[in-house]
């Protein structure tokens, strides 16, 4: 037991810390269950409605993807499990991982485990720390699901267990995620190598599901069964619970987290099993100069974010060509995508839909992009390259220009990836490849305003730059809930992105693609302009 | 005599706090100037802006001949800087560090660097986010030193280096001195700026208020003298420059004015000195003269 002394204090003190950190992730949670709970209570009132959506979702191969095997179809609780099941499950494997990596690895990295570690702590305590703060935050997160999910009157049964199997799907990542902290050195590649797991997971749990919906009994099918988040849909919420299942869950993470303890007793404080691969001891010859040096910098994230939008993006396309059958004969689903991709054919509201999802992924790379000036001045890092003969000017430009390159590659390749995908399952490619491309570049106007705020701040409150992240929350917010919400127009017209032409299904105008253009050339030059006159920090 | 650094009367404010209240600066092309002060006395705030980084709210600088807010290119080029607390990129290794700052500066000695990396003992294949603080240093150290520059300006380069890596870099500077580069060291470390300097400048409270030759230093202030002597005398106290006199037997103990030290000596001699310890101040001593006296005067502000 003496290695567990002080776990107790630890765990404590982890909860203390980040309680705010806590809630955040509960209330996200909480927040995804209340949400869709009750917008499909309100959309899918009959039974001949519910039956319409199992036959046409629940028997699709595109939707089965997101929407997992739907067991429980065409119960309202099988519904509801299907439209969140997967973005749910991500909120709380995301939780567990970056959790246990924070309370494991970042905490050596830092240094402050040394502190801590010669005070009268045990050699497990802080791992086991780690899982009990953790475990329980996904404990709340599960009960809290159950608990909202019986409060809109679902079958207890099937409601307790899927927040029972959302529990367990989040000690099983919490425990990867700690034998991934034990295995490599650095905490963003313990982050990297857990989210790579569930990766592997989420994949093998969509082609199962897929291949299942497409051909009923396909050997593929049984794919599913070797990834937890399978295990999740097998317990078959709302569809005859099997209640073993989550004895697999709950065996998975004892034994992830058992091998995460004789891992730890293996290695230095600091260390991990695996060394940190070296880099080069000379730079290659192309970096000498400042835009070389923000295209390294930001070249991982742009191709992350390029890659997994246009993955998401070519996803909800593919559902596209079954649109009309799947949400056509529910007038109020038809009215949602209405509102949000505007009048006209189903399918081609739908489709601006998707691509204004992209947009506000787009311009959220660019932001972030943008505001690594930021990071990299507070950093100190900004000082060591302007005191080279490398012009203020020249520094914000190079950022500037590879945020700007990768808000527009995210956006065409989503757009190619949507256009192929769509235009071959209608085998129609040269009609749908044009129009969604115009689709995805009409949004590179609103996306430079965000960007063009990010800059405008650093340039001239730079201490509040971080603020342009609520305008991309913001934006993303009245985009996708406003017209359902019914803002007020003045409310609704703030978000760039309600001004772009829905496109495909609308005439690409010109006006509001010009003038937003001009606004985000004005923030950018004004932050440009007051950058070059004020002091570093 | 032509000067690498003139900064006349720059005064910088954040807020309501006084950074600079009016520095006065001059190093001459060529020598090692130490640039003394705690933490706070507004050594980084002067480097800074004599970077461009900061802008002055009044006075004139003049970098190599040009001005550091207008001429960044051209006066950057031939200066190599290395910040107190130096951070490096997480996943660019020390070596791609090196490179990238000396090609951003415009060129590196390839010999020198491999020969520096030899003598600081580093590891250019680690990665930027696994280097101790000490290891940090190195990184930025080598960078400046490899440039083909004119002017190094470090501020408080041997934080985090060892004692052994300490005499690498102050050989370092011996022979960046000797190629005719000009070095502004800003330091708390006294020892390492009695050793280098040629001449230096003590800041506080963001004014400098001492400025010269180490040796000009001294003779503003007293040496210790120690005598043991066969005919004990109390007429040593009536010399003028003489202060503190203490007489314990045949032993008298005093601090003397350095440009009064040769009557002080001529009495020894005549009361027959058998032994004889002199003391120049040390530079700590000077440096303690300035920071005690502010010490006392804001105590007498406070109590007042």
């Amino acid at each position: 037991m003496r290695a567990l002394a002080g776990t107790i204090a630890l765990a404590r003190l982890a909860l203390r810390r980040d309680r705010i950190r806590l809630l955040a992730w509960i209330l996200l949670a909480s927040g995804i269950v209340a949400g869709t709970a009750s917008s499909i209570r309100a959309l899918y009132t009959t039974l001949a409605e519910r039956q319409q959506y199992a036959a046409t979702v629940g028997a699709n191969p595109a939707s089965a993807v997101l929407g997992g095997p739907g067991f429980g179809l065409p119960n309202l609780g099988g519904i509801v499990v299907a439209e969140m099941g997967s973005t749910l499950l991500s909120v709380v494997a995301l939780a567990g991982m970056l959790l246990v990596v924070r309370y494991t690895r970042t905490e050596e990295q830092t240094g402050r485990a040394e502190l801590l570690g010669s005070a009268a702590t045990g050699r497990q305590a802080r791992l086991a720390a780690a899982l009990l703060a953790v475990g329980g935050a996904e404990l709340v997160i599960g009960i809290a699901t159950s608990a909202i999910l019986i409060g809109y009157g679902l079958p207890v049964a099937g409601s307790v267990a899927f927040g029972l199997a959302l529990t367990g799907a989040g000690w099983v990542f919490a425990g990867v995620a700690a034998v991934a902290a034990q295995t490599v050195e650095n905490a963003r590649a313990a982050g990297g190598s857990a989210a790579a797991v569930f990766g592997i997971a989420f994949t093998l749990r969509a082609v199962g599901d897929a291949s299942g919906a497409a051909h009923a009994g396909s050997n593929l099918s049984n794919l599913a069964w070797l990834s937890p988040i399978g295990w999740v849909m097998e317990v078959r919420a709302y569809g005859g619970e099997r209640w073993w299942v989550l004895g697999m869950l709950l065996a998975a993470a004892v034994a992830l987290a058992a091998a995460a303890a004789a891992l730890s007793t293996r290695r230095d404080v600091g260390a991990g099993l695996v060394a940190a691969r070296p880099g080069r001891p000379e730079a290659g010859r192309a970096l000498a100069s400042a835009w070389a040096l923000a295209w390294r910098l930001q070249r991982g994230g742009l191709i992350g974010w390029t890659v997994g939008t246009a993955v998401g993006a070519g996803v909800f396309g593919a559902i596209a060509h079954d649109i009309q059958s799947i949400a056509g004969a529910n007038a109020g689903a038809s009215r949602v995508f209405a509102e949000l991709g505007g009048p006209g054919r189903l399918v081609d509201s739908y489709l601006a839909w998707v691509l204004g999802l992209a947009g506000v992924a787009a311009a959220a790379f660019e932001v972030g992009a943008v505001l690594r000036l930021r990071s990299e001045e507070s950093g100190l890092r900004a000082e060591q390259v302007l005191a080279t003969a490398v012009t203020r000017w020249r520094w914000a430009a190079s950022h500037l220009a590879t945020a700007g390159l990768g808000m527009l590659s995210v956006l065409l390749v989503s757009g190619l990836a949507v256009g192929l995908v769509h235009g071959l399952r209608g085998g129609d490619v040269s009609h749908e490849l044009p129009r969604i491309l115009a689709g995805a570049l009409v949004q590179v106007p609103a996306a430079l305003v965000l960007a063009g705020l990010a800059m405008a701040l650093f340039g001239v409150v730079p201490r509040l730059s971080g603020t342009a992240w609520p305008a991309v929350v913001a934006a993303l917010v009245i985009g996708q809930l406003g017209g359902l919400l019914r803002l007020n127009r003045w409310l609704m017209d703030i978000s760039p992105f309600t001004q772009v032409p829905r496109v495909p299904g609308h005439e690409v105008t010109a006006a509001p693609l010009v003038w937003l253009t001009a606004v985000a050339t004005l923030l950018v030059a004004a932050g440009l302009i007051r950058f070059r006159r004020r002091d570093i920090a | 005599m032509s000067y690498a650094i003139e900064a006349s009367g720059l005064v910088k404010r954040f807020g309501r706090t006084t950074a600079l209240a009016g520095i006065d600066l001059a190093v001459p092309a060529g020598e090692v100037h130490g640039f003394l002060g705690p933490n706070g006395a507004g050594k980084t705030t002067t480097i800074r802006i004599l970077l461009g980084l900061l802008r002055a709210d009044a006075g004139s600088v003049s970098l190599l001949g040009g001005d550091p807010w207008r001429d960044v290119t051209a006066l950057h080029r031939r200066l190599a800087y290395v910040p107190g607390d130096v951070s490096l990129w997480p996943t660019l290794s020390g070596g791609e560090t090196i490179d990238l700052l000396g090609r951003l500066r415009g060129g590196l000695d390839r010999r020198r660097r491999a020969e520096l990396l030899d003598r600081f003992e580093l590891d250019p294949r680690k990665k930027g986010r696994t280097y101790s603080k000490g290891n940090r240093q190195k990184v930025a150290l080598i960078a400046a030193l490899a440039s083909n520059v004119d002017l190094l300006v470090l501020d408080e380069p041997t934080s985090g280096l060892d004692p052994l890596m300490e005499e690498v870099f102050q050989q370092c500077i011996v022979e960046a001195r000797q190629e005719g580069r000009t070095v502004l060291l800003a330091s708390h470390i006294l020892a390492e700026v009695e050793k280098l300097a040629d001449q230096l400048c003590i800041i506080r409270e963001g004014r400098i208020v001492e400025t010269g030759t180490l040796s000009d230093l001294r003779l503003l202030s007293r040496t210790t003298v120690q005598a043991d002597l066969a005919q004990p005398s109390n007429g040593l106290a009536r010399l003028p420059g003489v202060h503190d006199v203490v007489v314990s037997g045949s032993r008298v103990t005093c601090h003397v004015e350095t440009d009064r030290l040769a009557p002080v000596l001529r009495y020894l001699a005549d009361h027959g000195v058998r032994s004889l310890v002199s003391q120049p101040p040390s530079l700590e001593q000077l440096f303690l003269r300035h920071y005690r006296a502010g010490a006392l005067a804001a105590t007498a502000g406070g109590s007042r």
